[in-house]
């Protein structure tokens, strides 16, 4: 016992590593590695692999009696459309700032969230919004307009038809 | 009780029925009444809830003017909400439309069902008021010093879990004000774009998209989002918070109960007769493991002499204030009913379509630029207050309310300074507008880096690193910088709850709002 002394240890020190157990340390660190797997698959499911959303693209006919620069808002949609001698085309409503519905204003269209202010066609000239209110793809069939809220196109593009 | 042979079976079984129910008390309970130290103690820790609290508390913990009594109110609101919640959920329907009609079907038909709703409702902001409170408290006297760094770091989970229970339930009623309120979140969440747009990247690289698609489930709000939102308001937001409470309770014993002054033995004086001498009895339970444990317990370093146990002292209070905050819901509930628009109308905004009050100072940011004011400057503020007991480390003042050089006197100050300053920027940006109608082609990234709350974000900033250097005192800093924060959000709140309406604009006051 006595001659021992030196080498015992109190319950406090650390073992020292040679005698830890190896393949316990190796099983931890697997089933650590395992559970963060399932994690990472688990985190997978909330991000929905296919948007459930309604339809971007619709139809519309215009009335005859459209004048230039007054705006058609098919019901349900977050969307107006104008016609004037140059063309057809299709303004998003929806604001570029936090996604509002904007109004119809004296002049271009306003947000009532935030106040911000567009133009005629689209361009920002007060408030958050960073964007201009995009326009969106028209294409005509059969006298009728087919709009695609999911395309934009460059501010100015008309279709005839 | 021995049994003998000369007793019969049966007789043993009859006895032990008539003294079951007592049996069952000792089983469950195995201490007796409360009434001496040691039996108080007992009560205590043979209790699994009772046991998170310590069996003896600190005469200056109990002194009101150290907590106000706020954690236990914010702890008290959210049972509260828990209670009339699980109500609630017996006929509310997660479903576009259908929870709309539940929800008028609980305010107008239910029994009790609109003041079990309004308790829900007034409890959830009773909760917002003393979590943002008990926050400030804990600021003032310097108690998120070491070594209760960490519990300061929960507490900031807890601001944020109580913050998302409030948006997450916000939308519920599928009403309007909760559908235009959501769909400005989300897009909030969506808002880095504004960033990543203006860099042109975010074909590559769109954290801002992704965000909003996990929290809708979609790109509109829907019924999606509607399940989620109801799956994290009634299921891993309250699942969560309950868990970072139990971490905060019992972190404070362990950071040797709440903080105190180094001369709060001897402030305090000699404790009154009633509560002398300390441990009348051989205590029961001793502590051997305590030589091995390291960290602090209530009486490391000072003895026992000025605590108190726990039964009474400590639960009786913690009862006040229980009894106070549901006394204030029900008041509250039976003063004014939740509200409840039209349904949810998605081509139609609201207008104003404002969001609960205590976001609106972030509404009041976010109307200058989505990006800065919805996720850039709350992410500073929550890593700034974060890092507040890491980068002030001085002893100081601590368990003092102002604690600390320039005490009371430099809070009045940075208040004003506080206080001019968001005044300047607002009355600025609401008099003459802001870049984008002065220059309409002016780059959205330098509107997105430069307007009115990165303005003031960084005037406060100024300010306070002034205050580091004029006071040598890293402590003087934190108490200007979280004035100022204060008072940045009080105003902000002010101005977003009452002196904006229809389209953001300024009005002195919502009578003068137009009749459309
Ligand atoms: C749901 C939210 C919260 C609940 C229920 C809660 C509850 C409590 C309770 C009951 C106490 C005991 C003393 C007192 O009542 O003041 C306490 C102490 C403390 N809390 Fe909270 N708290 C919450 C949020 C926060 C927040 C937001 C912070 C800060 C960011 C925070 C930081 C602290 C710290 C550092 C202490 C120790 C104070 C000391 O030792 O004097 N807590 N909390
Ligand atoms: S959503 Fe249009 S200005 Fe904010």
């Amino acid at each position: 016992m006595s001659e021992t002394s030196s080498l015992v240890r109190s319950r406090l020190d650390p073992e020292p590593v040679p005698r830890r157990d190896f393949l316990g340390l190796a099983s931890m660190g697997a089933a650590g590695a395992a559970m963060l797997f399932a994690l990472v698959g688990m985190l997978r499911l909330p991000k929905a692999a296919v948007v459930a959303s309604p339809s971007k693209k619709f139809t519309v006919q215009l009335p005859d009696s459209l004048a230039p620069g007054k705006a058609h808002i098919p019901a349900g949609r977050s969307v107006a459309l104008f016609r004037d001698e140059k063309g057809v085309y299709a303004i998003s409503l929806v604001c570029t700032h936090l996604g509002c519905i904007v109004k119809e204003a004296a002049e271009g269209f306003e947000c009532p969230c935030h106040g911000s202010k567009f133009t005629a066609d689209g361009t920002v000239t007060k408030g958050p919004a960073p964007t201009a209110l995009p326009w969106l793809k028209v294409t005509p069939r059969d006298g009728e307009f087919v709009v695609d809220e999911d395309t934009t196109v460059p501010q100015g593009a008309k279709v005839t038809g | 009780m021995s049994s003998t042979t000369s007793k019969s079976a049966l007789g043993e079984f009859l006895g032990n029925l008539v003294r079951a129910p007592r049996a069952i008390y000792r089983a469950a309970f195995r201490t007796g009444a409360p009434t001496t130290d040691r039996s108080r103690s007992d009560f205590v820790f043979g209790n699994v809830f009772l046991h998170l609290h310590p069996v003896r508390t600190h005469r200056w913990s109990l002194r009101w003017t150290t907590t106000l009594g706020l954690g236990i109110a914010a702890t008290a609101a959210f049972l509260l909400t828990l209670v009339t919640g699980v109500l609630l959920m017996f006929y509310y329907k997660p479903f576009p439309e259908a929870a709309y009609e539940s929800i008028k079907d609980i305010h107008f038909v239910v029994p009790t069902g609109r003041f079990i709703r309004n308790i829900h409702r007034w409890a959830a902001n009773v909760m917002v008021v003393a979590v943002l409170a008990h926050m400030v408290r804990v600021f003032f006297t310097a108690s998120y010093r070491a070594p209760r760094e960490f519990n300061w770091l929960i507490g900031m989970g807890l601001l944020v879990v109580t913050l998302g229970l409030s948006f997450t339930g916000y939308l519920l009623p599928w009403d309007q004000l909760a559908y235009w309120a959501t769909t400005i979140g989300a897009n909030i969440a969506q808002s880095p774009r504004e960033l990543t747009d203006s860099l042109g990247i975010t074909e590559q690289f769109d954290p801002g998209g992704l965000q909003k698609q996990l929290l809708l489930g979609s790109d509109t709000v829907g019924a999606e989002s509607l399940i989620r939102f109801y799956l994290l308001h009634v299921m891993i937001l309250p699942l969560a918070l309950a868990a970072l409470m139990a971490v905060h309770f019992w972190r404070i014993r362990k950071d040797g109960g709440l903080n105190r002054p180094e001369d709060a033995d001897a402030r305090l004086g000699p404790a009154p007769d009633a509560t002398y001498p300390v441990f009348t009895e051989a205590p029961k339970k001793t502590y051997h493991l305590a030589a091995i444990v390291q960290g602090r317990t209530p009486a490391v370093r000072r003895g026992p002499e000025n605590t108190v146990p726990s039964m009474p002292h400590l639960f009786y209070a913690e009862l006040g204030v229980l009894m106070v905050t549901v006394l204030i819901c029900v008041g509250l509930s039976l003063l004014a009913n939740a509200p409840l628009k039209e349904l949810a109308n998605p081509s139609v905004p609201e207008n104003p379509a404002k969001a609960p009050w205590y976001f609106l100072g972030l509404q009041e940011l976010v109307s200058f630029s989505a990006f800065m004011g919805g996720v850039g400057i709350p992410a500073i503020v929550v890593v700034g207050l974060g890092l507040i007991p890491f980068l002030d480390r001085e002893g100081a003042g601590s368990g003092d309310w102002f604690g600390g050089p320039g005490g009371a006197r430099l809070v009045v100050w940075s208040a004003i300074v506080g206080l001019a300053a968001v005044l300047a920027v607002e009355a600025f940006a609401i008099q003459f507008g802001w870049i984008r109608q002065w220059f309409p082609h002016a780059p959205q990234l330098l509107i997105t880096l430069v307007n009115p709350g990165t303005v003031l974000t960084a005037m406060y900033a100024a300010y306070s690193i002034w205050l580091v250097k004029w006071h040598n005192s890293t402590r003087a800093g934190a108490l200007g910088l979280f004035t100022c924060f204060l008072c940045g959000f009080v105003v902000l709140t002010i101005i977003g709850t009452h002196f904006r309406g229809p389209n953001w604009e300024f009005y002195w006051s919502p009578a003068q709002w137009p009749t459309h």
